[in-house]
């Protein structure tokens, strides 16, 4: 903007100079009308370009000056030495001004009030000095939209004259504008269309109905007309204003449509409606109504009747707002409720009490709608999330001096409360990294043939009992090449590894590990990706990533549903019991003595052809104990590659309500929480990936 | 293929405004400092729409309308003026001389794109 100030300075100098010039002319010869369109033109520039460039005090200032002289132009007042003298102090004036704005001596407001004063008693007659057009005409309706507005249906009939397109005016453009606004539906109507012999083929015969349901109000309907609004009829009429709802959700009959939009008499419908059959073939089959208009109407019918349907099902679900600390209450004694219904069912069994069972069927019935409904209360939708994202991504951008947009998909998509919160911070570093390392700066992209706006694409989606969370860019994507230099460089991987990509990108997760050559003051904050991954983790959710270089990044994130209460497998090792999170868990398979034999001390596992490594937990636990002769092996799937743990065996599937460890506990390796079983002892929770990822190390280091 | 627009206006701060605004929104931008300069240069050019100032030495915004309308390949191009004063006479002699629409002086970068777009697509 600056550099546009300056060149609307030296152009006014000019123009300053050039209007001394012709003002000292003018005084020689007052009627020469070219000298006074020259005056006239030289103001009406440093005017109109003032007041673009932000110098307001010029432009209002000039106006005045500029509007007596309209006069003159117009005949309406001669041009005399005085008017000469004091248009020449305005040009010293509006000098002055421009001095002013870079650092010279300000100008007195009573001296431009002054020469205003003066020129207006020059004037004859009536009034002059009408005030600087208050802001642009343009786009009235965005001020008033402040504030939250009801969508309102809005039925249009816009007829253009045929004639509307040879100013250049495409009304297919203004219908798209529409389309813009809000819920949109559009029927083109040909009953104007001329026959071919009559039709002058740069004319446009059609007209549209038009059902808009929009919150921007009739101003912003009118204004996309603006330009043609007297080469058109236009008729704009609310159709459903957004309000209550009366008890009858139809809309209206198809007849009384027809009648309101004048496409239809009364007399008509009365006559048409003592016949039987349907309204609407009966109409066109009478050729009363056209068909064409007859589906417009009903596509009117229809949309109403969909916009009302919304709204009910909005109002419906009107809310109310509870302290977060309450709701985590219900939910712990939801999941009391459950461990103490696994044990009524447990004693129930055990009972042969044909009533008990029953009793016991019942609150079993109960307590899982309970349970599903309780941790239904939490679920909030990611998109209060995602709008935060909005922000921040274009105060980064504009830090890192990219283009980059934001764009979001799902944002309906619902997620626990608590995972939400945990989410932000990870997110927040993948959009950062995106932003920073991924989409390269304008010209990068221009150069790679790529829009110079980049696009990070946020979504959510629901998929079984997960959420996946993708994070999309279009940016410079990952250099597998720097990235297994600097793996081998910090002796993650041996030098002459053959790796996936897969494998190579997974490298970008071990902690300290960055490929950034140099540190902004975005990333490089300390924060790796490992730090992301531990995060996502956390939450017992996954993170991979897929990149193609030149064109992007995705991050996929998969997330339980809840934290609350998962669905388990129970084992049991000795008298100890424990749960693996059911959503990981692959299939179970038996494990002999004569296995183990055959496996040579390997802790390999042949299941139909495919060798398994497994980790027998009783060893890695040191429970004490003989092992049973046959044991099992829970295989699991982490991270794309498959892995066993063999218990003594497996009770079967349980719903686990996870209680955290205490303080005492939280460094424990493996353990991610604890659950009570139905005979009131205590299971632990295995921490799967993170067994894994320990067995890895183990090896590696070995 | 970006579209190209011609910039018409005998105030080289315009000029340089409204074609540093379409040129972000990638647009090509022909420029020209007046309605005489506008029409040889659209002789030699293919432009897809026109923006112009009405006051303007030479040949003035309603004259470069007429021209424009006139020569046939360019009978359909949208035009745009730029207007000072919301002189509604003017307006309309424009209108009349085959002005698609019009962007009141002064105007934000903002409201020129969005006419751009309204009439250019």
């Amino acid at each position: 903007m600056d550099a546009h100030r300056q060149a609307y300075k030296e152009e006014a100098y000019e123009l300053l100079a050039e209007l001394e010039t012709s003002l000292l002319e003018l005084e020689e010869a007052p009627d020469d009308f070219d000298l006074i369109n020259r005056v006239f033109r030289a103001m009406h520039t440093i005017k109109g370009s003032g007041a673009m460039f932000g110098f307001d005090d010029i432009a209002a200032f000039t106006h005045e000056v500029e509007t007596v002289f309209d006069l003159v132009r117009n005949g309406g007042m001669a041009v005399t030495t005085e008017l000469v003298n004091l248009t020449l102090s305005s040009r010293d004036l509006i000098k002055g001004l421009l001095d002013a704005s870079d650092g010279g001596e300000p100008v007195a407001a009573t001296d431009l009030a002054e020469v205003v004063a003066r020129l207006k008693r020059l004037v004859p007659a009536p009034k002059i000095g009408s005030p600087l057009p208050a802001g642009p005409a343009a786009e009235p309706a965005a001020v008033a939209d402040a504030g939250k507005v009801v969508p309102v249906t809005y039925r249009l009939r816009f007829v253009p004259v045929p004639e509307v397109t040879v100013n250049g005016t495409n009304p297919l453009l203004l219908l798209g504008e529409l389309r813009e606004l809000g819920k949109c539906r559009i029927v083109a109507q040909m009953a104007n269309v001329l026959l071919l012999d009559a039709l002058n083929p740069e004319c446009c015969y059609i007209f549209w109905d038009v059902i808009l349901t929009t919150d921007r109000g009739i101003d912003a309907i009118k204004d996309v007309f603006i330009f043609i609004e007297d080469d058109c009829e236009l008729k704009i009429d609310v159709i459903d204003d957004g309000g209550a709802l009366d008890t009858d959700a139809d809309y209206k009959k198809l007849g009384i449509i027809l009648t309101e939009r004048g496409d239809l008499s009364l007399a008509e419908m009365d006559e048409i409606l003592s016949r039987q059959k349907r309204f609407g073939e009966l109409l066109v089959e009478n050729n009363v109504v056209p068909p064409e208009k007859v589906e417009s109407a009903l596509v009117e019918q229809q949309h109403v009747k969909e916009v009302r349907k919304e709204r009910q099902a909005q109002e419906n679900a009107s809310s109310i707002r509870v302290p977060a600390d309450k709701l985590d209450l219900l939910v712990n004694l939801v999941g009391e409720l459950v461990t103490v219904q696994a044990r009524l069912s447990q004693t129930a069994a055990g009972k042969a009490d044909p009533v008990l069972v029953t009793i016991a069927e019942e609150v079993e019935r109960l307590t899982n709608e309970l349970r599903d409904t309780a941790l239904n209360i939490r679920m909030l939708p990611i998109g209060t999330t995602f709008s935060k994202f909005k922000r921040l991504v274009r105060d980064l951008s504009a830090e890192l001096g990219k283009d980059i947009e934001l764009t979001t998909a799902g944002a309906e998509t619902e997620l626990d409360k608590t995972v939400i919160e945990k989410l932000n911070d990870p997110l927040v570093h993948l959009i950062r990294n995106s932003l920073d390392h991924g989409i390269e700066a304008p010209e990068a992209r221009l150069a790679a043939g790529k829009p110079r706006q980049g696009t990070v694409h946020l979504a959510a989606v629901h998929s079984g009992d997960s959420v996946l969370i993708t994070i999309t860019d279009d940016g410079a994507g990952l250099d597998k090449e720097a990235i297994r230099a600097k793996g081998i460089e910090r002796g993650i991987i041996p030098a002459n590894a053959e790796l996936s990509d897969k494998e190579i990108f997974g490298l970008i997760f071990a902690p300290g590990f960055s490929t950034a050559k140099t540190v902004t003051s975005v990333s490089g904050r300390g924060v790796g990706m490992d730090v992301v991954k531990k995060a996502i983790e956390a939450l017992r959710g996954t993170i991979d990533l897929a990149s193609e270089r030149g064109k992007g990044t995705v991050i996929t994130i998969k997330l339980p549903l809840t934290l609350a209460i998962i669905e388990s497998l129970l084992v049991k090792i000795g008298v100890d019991s424990f749960v693996i999170p059911l959503s990981i868990v692959e299939e179970c398979v038996e494990l002999t003595r004569d296995d183990l034999k055959n496996a040579h001390g390997r802790n390999l596992a042949n299941v139909r052809d495919q060798i398994v490594p497994y980790v027998p937990l009783r060893e890695r636990f040191r429970i004490a104990g003989e092992t049973p002769e046959i044991e099992q092996i829970v295989i699991t799937r982490v991270h794309d590659s498959r892995i066993g743990f063999v218990v003594d065996h497996v009770v079967g599937e349980h719903q686990t309500v996870i209680k955290s460890l205490g303080k005492m506990y939280k460094d424990v390796n493996g353990l991610s929480g604890a659950t009570i079983l139905g005979d009131g002892s205590v299971a632990l929770i295995l921490d799967i990936p993170r067994l894994v990822r320990d067995v890895e190390l183990e090896q590696l280091t070995n | 293929m970006a579209k190209t627009i011609m910039t018409v206006d005998d105030s080289a701060s315009v000029r340089q405004m409204v074609s540093f605004t379409l040129k972000q929104n990638g647009y090509e931008v022909v420029e020209a400092n007046d309605g005489k300069d506008a029409l040889a240069k659209l002789a030699g050019t293919k432009v897809d729409m026109v923006i112009t100032d009405l006051n303007m030495p030479n040949l003035d915004g309603i004259g470069l309308i007429k021209g424009v309308r006139a020569n046939p390949s360019y009978r359909f191009t949208p035009i745009i003026m730029l207007t000072t004063e919301s002189q509604e006479s003017r307006k309309q002699e424009g209108k009349a001389a085959g002005a698609t629409g019009w962007i009141v002086k002064p105007f934000k970068p903002e409201q020129l794109v969005a006419v751009v777009k309204k009439v250019l697509g």
